[in-house]
């Protein structure tokens, strides 16, 4: 077989459909002009024209987030590129396999400060898994290879790939499959396994085990295999921020969300353990509080996929390097080996986990301004949409409630930037997964702060038939900061209003721009209002939806253990610390 | 503080020292010598870098340093198993009264003089860090005009070699 001379251009949209992206998320300008016009014809390729990069590079991570495939997002050189900047940063955080291209200037004009011109590799480099700048046409097809490689196996992670604009109209031979060599890139999926047997052997003899559940769980597709784990073993779990969803919300072992705004269980259940089973997490400081006073009396069993993570924050007493998928199974055999038909002895263990959670519920107070309680509002978003949708927050409060109060049964479908924590990420987030998903109902649940950032591609949503349904949780200011400001600052409220409710100046008035944008828009000020409006939004499906829920402004997120202390210190309202009884307290 | 050489081979592409130079300001870590160059195999660098750092951090240099993609093997040299060079050139202020002192030192320190000025010496030294940093020092009353030194070089003692093990 002859290979064909393509344009570079050609060669980029040519290997992106050989390598089964099927769409895109971008905007064109001058150095990536020469791409756009062959991908105007790629019948395979869909690209989704967004109103600003940082949409495309959110939509792209929505978009991977929710169907566990690659996102990619596109943008031309300089502003261009640096505007998927945040996204970028927010996928490196998070572990979503994105690649992001870029187009640079002519690679004659690189370091003259050409119009338009952005070190974006350089810009990028400690936020990107790894990053590459194309010069030359004929090693397109092959840095897209590598850079897809790279971006979904191993951790994933972001991919960039800067490509002159004079390699994308300079000619060459179009090779497929092209010859990846990457000799510094082996990621290790398949476990010790010595270290899976000690394992077994721990967790055999353990009193009190928890399995402390991360991301890695959702990015390794390993959920079957955890279920099973948490099955042989009967020990708690808990599922952090990133991992909600990960493990049916409705099963009695799910002690909920650990962490800053973890559940009392949850908190506690780390605290207390003599072992934490760590899977594909990474003791975050949000999970962890105050790291000396962290879970003192537990060993530590960590698995993950990157050697870097285990012995971190905290040290590891089995480290385990592997993928979870693959791990998982190993394990299971191992503590079936170990076990016969033993159980764990853990009765006791369970007594008092299971006084926690009777004694320190999820809850909320109602609002004393009369106004809606936020928690309602998504608690019912939740019931009402069910399990088979896909909810991505935005981030503070809302995001908060929406990952104590909607119950997630399958992994994929909560959405959210956990460790950027990217206000604007809900509304381009929800369009990239109605894209990758566009049978399943989609929420951005997302603050009145939070949608202000990004509420630009409700066009690009509306334009292009992507029917997603946006609650705005509108307590008229920036929630979390001005529940920091109630709690740590005297109640001085700098700088956190933001006149968006309906007793203030109303600036923007949420139903109008919703309709601006061509969306349904709705408001909702009264609880008997609700359900109505969800259902509403359900059913309209030939544009998106906007609802603004009036919510109340003093409603704070709880339980709550105060930055920088010890997880000891949780509490589950304000200035309310569970009591322990006397030889708890350890 | 502990002092750790560490010996990296690299795929030698474009933006590489800035990764990894970018890596140890990002993390936190202290770099106090770095040489780099191309080694027998075409395409191939290596690394060497001498890191102080506190207690348990340097496996997270190490392993921090194994994710870079253009990085294939990162190994500490443990000094009872390595040797290391330290290469120097020294420009020193000499007169006629103080030139035939400062080529005895020369001469004793087995350092070569490699130019030579009506008021300055060129010299270039070699050796163990410690032995060029004794050699500064005797220097010095003379006056030291400027000084160029290379960042420690280090190898594995034996017939090993990190390239062969890798990159068969």
């Amino acid at each position: 077989m002859t290979n064909e001379i393509l344009t570079g251009a050609q060669a980029i949209v040519r290997s992106l459909e050989l390598l089964g992206v099927t769409d895109i998320f971008g905007l064109p300008g001058g150095a990536i002009l020469p791409t756009y016009d062959p991908l105007m014809d790629s019948t395979k390729i869909r690209h989704i024209l967004v109103r600003h990069e940082q949409g495309a590079g959110h939509a792209a991570e929505g978009y991977a987030s929710a169907s566990g495939k690659l996102g990619v997002c596109i943008a031309t050189s300089g502003p261009g590129a640096t505007n998927l900047v945040t996204a970028i940063a927010d996928a490196h955080m998070d572990s979503v396999p994105l690649l992001a291209i870029t187009g640079q200037v002519n690679s004659t004009s690189i370091g003259t400060d050409a119009f338009q011109e952005a070190d974006i590799v350089g810009i990028t480099m400690p936020i990107t898994k790894h990053s590459f700048l194309v010069t030359k046409a004929e090693d397109i097809p092959a840095t897209l290879a590598a850079a897809v490689l790279i971006a979904t196996t191993g951790r994933p992670g972001p991919v960039l790939v800067d490509i002159a604009k004079d390699a994308q109209n300079a000619k060459a031979e179009f090779i497929w499959p092209p010859k990846v060599e990457l000799p510094g890139y082996k990621p290790v999926t398949k476990p010790h396994g010595k270290q899976v047997q000690a394992a077994a052997q721990m967790i055999a003899e353990s009193k009190r085990p928890v399995l402390y559940v991360g991301g890695g769980i959702v990015r390794a597709n390993a959920s079957q295999e955890l279920l099973e784990l948490a099955r042989i073993t009967g020990a708690p779990v808990v599922t952090t921020l990133m991992a909600r969803g990960a493990f049916p919300d409705s099963d009695p072992q799910n002690l909920g969300m650990p962490g800053m705004h973890g559940t009392v269980p949850a908190v506690t259940a780390l605290q207390k353990s003599d072992l934490l089973i760590t899977l594909g997490a990474r003791f975050d400081d949000r999970v962890t509080g105050q790291v000396k006073s962290f879970a003192v009396n537990a060993k530590v069993i960590h698995i993950d996929i990157d050697p870097a993570e285990i012995g971190k924050i905290k040290f590891a007493d089995i480290p385990i390097v592997g993928d979870l998928k693959e791990v998982l199974p190993e394990l299971n055999d191992e503590l079936r080996k170990e076990l016969g038909s033993k159980k764990l002895d853990i009765a006791e263990w369970w007594v008092f986990l299971n006084e926690l959670r009777a004694k320190y519920p999820l809850g909320y107070t109602e609002p004393e301004d009369g106004k809606l309680s936020p928690q309602f509002v998504i608690s019912r978003i939740g019931e009402i949409s069910g399990p088979e949708a896909v909810f991505a927050a935005g981030v503070g409060q809302h995001q908060m409630w929406s990952a104590q109060f909607i119950k997630y049964e399958r992994p994929n479908s909560w959405l959210n930037s956990g460790g950027a924590g990217t206000m604007g990420y809900s509304v381009p987030a929800a369009m990239g997964a109605k894209v990758a998903q566009p049978e399943r109902l989609v929420w951005a649940i997302d603050g009145d702060g939070c949608f202000q950032m990004t509420n630009q591609e409700l066009a690009t949503c509306t334009i292009n038939n992507i029917p997603i349904k946006v609650a705005i949780i509108n307590n008229s200011s920036l929630g979390m900061v001005r529940q920091w400001q109630t709690l740590f600052y005297n109640s001085r409220y700098s700088n956190t209003d933001l006149n968006t409710g309906t007793d203030t100046m109303m600036v923007p008035d949420f139903v109008k721009l919703a309709e601006a944008y061509g969306c349904l828009g709705i408001r909702v000020e009264s609880e008997d209002e609700v359900d109505a409006a969800i259902k509403l939004a359900i059913e309209t499906n030939d544009r998106p939806v906007v609802i603004d829920f009036i919510v109340g402004r003093d409603a704070m997120v709880w339980p709550m253990v105060p930055a920088g202390l010890s997880n000891d210190e949780v509490q589950f309202a304000r200035d309310s610390r569970p009591v322990w009884e006397e030889g708890e307290e350890e | 503080m502990s002092k750790h050489v560490l010996s990296l081979l690299v795929e030698d592409r474009p933006g590489l020292l800035t990764r990894v130079a970018g890596l140890f300001a990002r993390r936190g870590f202290n770099i106090e010598s770095l040489a780099v160059g191309q080694t027998e195999v075409p395409g191939f660098s290596r690394i060497t870098v001498v890191v102080s750092v506190e207690g348990a951090p340097l496996e997270q240099v190490t392993k921090q340093l194994n994710k870079l993609i253009n990085v294939i093997k990162v190994v500490e040299l443990e000094p009872e198993t390595t040797v290391e060079r330290d290469h120097m050139l020294i420009k020193v202020k000499t007169d006629p009264t103080t030139r035939s002192q400062v080529l005895e030192a020369v001469t004793l320190f087995r350092a070569r003089v490699i130019d030579v000025a009506s008021d300055a010496l060129i010299i270039e030294i070699t050796g163990e860090t410690a032995k060029c940093e004794a050699f500064l020092k005797v220097l010095e009353p003379y006056g030291i005009k400027e000084l160029v030194q290379s960042g420690v070089l280090a190898m594995g003692r034996g017939s090993k070699s990190i390239t062969e093990k890798v990159l068969k």
